[in-house]
């Protein structure tokens, strides 16, 4: 086991925790929190479990949806909107299963209930590879599956969504398609059998119809079975066209509701700033604002805020608030400072070992590759700044946020609130992105604790972008050894991996569960640099935890956002010193284990990519630049993705990213329109942190501030990215997450290409490449 | 004072000095105009102001009297604008929250050039999208430019 770090020695909880209790707090938080009811009931004890209470002339069918008069089928979507499409997906499962037409399918989020739980993503955490069905990794499923059903917990994230309900939304859709079969029927009076559905409309052979509203509520009236889905060979929409998504008409013209758009009668606004130093708490404060619109002030432990009728007033009050702060232990810390401590753990060898075989001591013979591979601390940066709006009433608590978790906030804000959970109603908007910030209760419990200054009255939180950019959990900062020894041919014999930086999960247990897991293996440490289907003989992969103090949390891809740079970048490395091509190389290390079915899979994924980019044939030169493609392949939530990219660099080291070439294996597309744009958007988020991501910390603070110096992708600076499917038939994959991660490694691999430096720093930085004699 | 808005004259009760984003957000509660950084870096929170895009988080209401203000409950009155068709053709936004700033900056420059080049309308977008659907986007608006919603 690794260390603990000595806060969590300290703190003073009981030794040895039942080992329940911490496999619920690792699920609580677990690898991704796509949390939803999914694969852990029986799905006729689900659907039986809660029926959804339908308005006035609605007929509920289950959990899962209502059919109104006018026949419009309204969907519940467990899982929470912040433009991955889940939404729209969950209506499209149905909708294909009732073959509805798209146009009568509406959907609204799931009403906040242990019924639409769901053990995915959490199951994700654990640390086996996905398709390990071997008895211990499926006995661990079996467990954690037992633990969560009585959880209960409901989350999105982890890239698990679809994975989670589509089981039971397309059974008890299919089974719902028989009872307004049945329905129709009696209402004909014909036959069931000589009955089929068009488009949304009931139809006998003779000609007569029926609409699904004309038979909703007699069919609802009947005990609703688990039906057979319908086989892919019998799909409308799904995997071909999708349906449109519902909620894009509503972002062209401004009526999307948003967090941040919540407007109640009375509302008032409060602007929040909080200790610069992380731990740092408030000494004392001068609220000098005294203009009319300042309504009141609130003084947290380590924040400040004030009140008033509209943001702007709040935030020039707080922002003229004189403020001693007591800085704290982290007043010295700063990024060098971790760095080093990191490169501490890396020489005195010491950690978790999260995989290994064979024997790994550096042979007397043989060409030996090394590299160190640095990933900086990244903040979310979603295009909505954090807020929350809350009304207290004394006696009930009212919560209006864009979240990724809506139970766990009715779970967790109680103590905030000074109320039970029973009190605590959570109303989840639409978020303007996610990207893993969005589970996270610091917004939520000081936003509460601002709105019970002022009972009665709702309060509106808004974090600036600096608040939003300065005091996040950051995507953990790491540092990654490789060495490998390659054979005659060129290929590794062995491979050792040693990495270092905080744990998600220690971290996140402390915070979210009130409970010190320091102690456990956290799978996101390594997840991507474990369980590699590349041919590598005798391999270690070890893991140091070094936690310096800064606050870490779930960043799109988690893990992988870094391991794929460092473990892609270091398998280009071994091919330069083999004198091979990069992509025959990867080729040839997974041909070695050709009965891997996921080696196939990442063949053909690889082989796709390089064939839409013309591998081998010459980059199109572009004056003044020295053009180069790069390749980079990697699995995470259980989809894989390879992509090409294409770069120029000029003379003072600039990068362009000209192109991007992508292949997708989730298994089975079922949205193909949405599933290219869901690896469009993370090759766009990860080029993003591989160009301009750095965040730095000096004297305890976050140095950047706004995207003025935290810079993002733009219209101008963005490739075009193409993207193929391939329809291999695994079982389904994730989409929201599994762009990011090769997308860094493809670029850094294109500029080795182009110049003949390897990177080994991210993000990809100008001055670095001059340095190594670009120019 | 009064602000002309998507056509209407209104009175407003805010300080002359609050940014028009704002007055528009929490006086006349038009919240489809985003607030993003605040300090006129990404666009969320971009208006038209005389037709010309202004990003509206800097700029004090009292600095846009007198003038014609267009939101993006403004653009139209039934999502009939061509950007607005092209934008649902081509499936644009992923979470969303960028889009009104979007469109209306991209109104503003097809409104004063239909036909611009790709350094042209990569100057004018220069709002930041997190979710990247860069890609839709330039294909909606090439379809916009080319008439083919």
């Amino acid at each position: 086991m690794s260390k603990t770090d000595d806060k969590t020695a300290s703190s003073g909880k009981p030794k040895s925790m039942t080992r329940r209790l911490l496999l619920i707090s690792a699920a609580v938080v677990g690898g991704g929190l796509a949390v939803g009811a999914g694969y852990i009931q029986n799905k006729a004890s689900r659907n039986k479990a809660f029926v959804l209470t339908p308005g006035k002339g609605e007929a509920a069918f289950g959990a899962w949806f209502t059919i109104d008069p006018n026949g419009i089928v309204t969907a519940m979507s467990p899982h929470q909107e912040m433009g991955q499409g889940i939404m729209s997906l969950v209506a499209s499962l149905i909708a294909e299963e009732l073959d509805a037409s798209p146009a009568q399918m509406r959907v609204i989020q799931a009403p906040v209930n242990t019924a639409y739980s769901n053990a995915t993503m959490l199951l994700d955490g654990l640390p086996f590879r996905p398709d390990d069905h071997g008895l211990l990794a499926e006995g661990a499923r079996w467990t954690m599956r037992r633990i969560l059903e009585a959880v209960g917990i409901n989350a999105t994230g982890g890239s698990s969504s679809t994975r989670n309900v589509i089981d039971a939304v397309q059974h008890a859709a299919a089974g719902a398609r028989q009872l307004l079969l049945q329905a129709a029927a009696a209402k004909l009076a014909v036959p069931q059998g000589e009955l089929s559905i068009d488009n949304g409309v009931i139809r006998h052979t003779s000609g007569k119809s029926v609409g699904f509203g004309d038979v909703a509520t007699a069919a609802a009236g009947m005990p609703l079975n688990p039906g057979t889905p319908k086989p892919r060979s019998q799909y409308r929409l799904l995997g071909k066209t999708g349906m449109p998504r519902i909620d894009v008409p509503s972002k062209t013209d401004g009526s999307a509701q948003f967090g941040i758009d919540v407007r109640l009668p009375g509302q008032l606004y409060a602007a929040i700033r909080h200790s610069p130093v992380f731990g740092g708490t408030v000494k004392s404060v001068n609220f000098k604002d005294k203009s009319a619109a300042i309504k009141g002030t609130v003084t947290g432990k380590n924040f400040v805020a004030a009140i008033a009728t509209s943001y702007f007033a709040a935030k020039q009050a707080v922002d003229a608030a004189q403020v001693v702060w007591d800085e704290g232990a982290n007043a010295n810390l700063n990024s060098a400072d971790i760095f080093a401590r990191y490169a501490k753990a890396l020489d005195a060898g010491e950690g978790f070992v999260y995989e290994k075989r064979g024997d790994v001591s550096r042979p007397a013979n043989g060409k030996t590759v090394k590299a160190e591979y640095r990933a900086p601390f990244l903040a979310h940066a979603t295009m909505e700044p954090l807020n929350c709006t809350v009304l207290h009433t004394g006696s009930k608590c009212d919560i209006w946020c864009g979240n990724q978790a809506p139970l766990l906030i009715k779970w967790l804000a109680g103590k905030a609130a000074g109320l039970e959970s029973e009190a605590i109603e959570v109303h989840t908007l639409m978020m303007g992105g996610g990207f893993g910030r969005k589970f996270e209760m610091d917004v939520i419990n000081e936003a509460i604790e601002i709105a019970r200054s002022m009972p009665n009255v709702p309060v509106q939180t808004i974090w600036s972008r600096e608040e939003d950019m300065q005091h996040d959990f950051y995507r953990p900062a790491a540092l990654g050894r490789f060495e490998a020894t390659l054979d005659d041919k060129g290929m590794p014999q062995r491979w050792v991996t040693h990495i270092a930086g905080p744990s998600i999960m220690a971290q996140a247990t402390a915070r979210m569960a009130g409970m010190a897991g320091g102690g456990m293996p956290d799978k996101t440490n390594v997840e991507g640099a474990t369980f590699l289907p590349y041919a590598l003989p005798a391999l270690e992969v070890r893991h140091s935890l070094v936690d310096a103090g800064v606050p870490v949390g779930f960043w799109r891809s988690v893990g992988h956002s870094f391991t794929a740079f460092f473990v892609e970048s270091f398998i280009d490395e071994c091919a330069a010193a083999a004198g091979q091509d990069p992509l025959t190389y990867r080729l040839a290390l997974l041909a070695a284990n050709a009965d891997d079915p996921t080696a196939q899979r990442f063949a053909a994924v690889l082989q796709t990519a390089a064939k839409m980019a013309g591998w081998g044939a010459p980059v199109a030169p572009l004056a003044g630049h020295k053009v180069g493609r790069g390749i980079a392949v990697a699995e995470s939530f259980h989809s894989i993705v390879a992509h090409v990219a294409e770069v120029a660099v000029d003379a003072k080291g600039a990068v362009k990213v000209t192109k991007v070439f992508s292949a997708l294996d989730c298994g089975f597309a079922l949205d193909p329109v949405n599933s290219r744009a869901q690896i469009r958007s993370g090759v766009h988020f990860g080029l993003t942190a591989a160009l301009f991501g750095e965040i730095e910390i000096e004297k305890g603070r976050v140095k950047q501030s706004n995207f003025l110096d935290y810079q993002m992708l733009t219209l101008g600076s963005a490739p075009v990215v193409e993207v193929e499917i391939i329809n291999s038939g695994a079982e389904l994959g994730g989409l929201g997450e599994p762009g990011v991660p090769p997308i860094a490694p493809a670029v850094a691999n294109a500029i080795a290409a182009a110049t003949g430096n390897f990177l080994h720093k991210m993000p990809f930085n100008t001055a670095e490449l001059l340095a190594s004699g670009v120019a | 004072m009064e602000l002309s808005i998507n056509g209407k004259v209104q009175p407003i009760q805010s300080d002359p000095a609050t940014p028009l984003l704002w007055v528009l957000r929490d006086e006349l509660n038009l919240v489809g105009t985003k607030f993003g950084c605040g300090v006129r870096a990404c666009g969320a929170c971009t208006v038209l102001v005389d037709g010309a895009a202004q990003r509206s988080c800097l700029l004090p209401v009292s600095a846009v009297e007198g003038k014609k203000i267009t939101t993006i409950e403004g653009l139209s009155p039934d999502r009939s604008h061509a950007l607005q068709k092209a934008w649902i053709k081509h499936q644009v936004p992923q979470c969303g929250y960028c889009q009104s700033g979007f469109l209306m900056a991209a109104s503003a420059l097809l409104a004063a050039n239909p036909r611009p080049t790709t350094e042209q309308i990569n100057k004018s977008l220069s709002n930041i999208c997190r979710c990247g659907t860069y890609d839709a986007m330039r294909a909606a608006i090439q379809d916009v430019v080319e008439g083919t919603v």
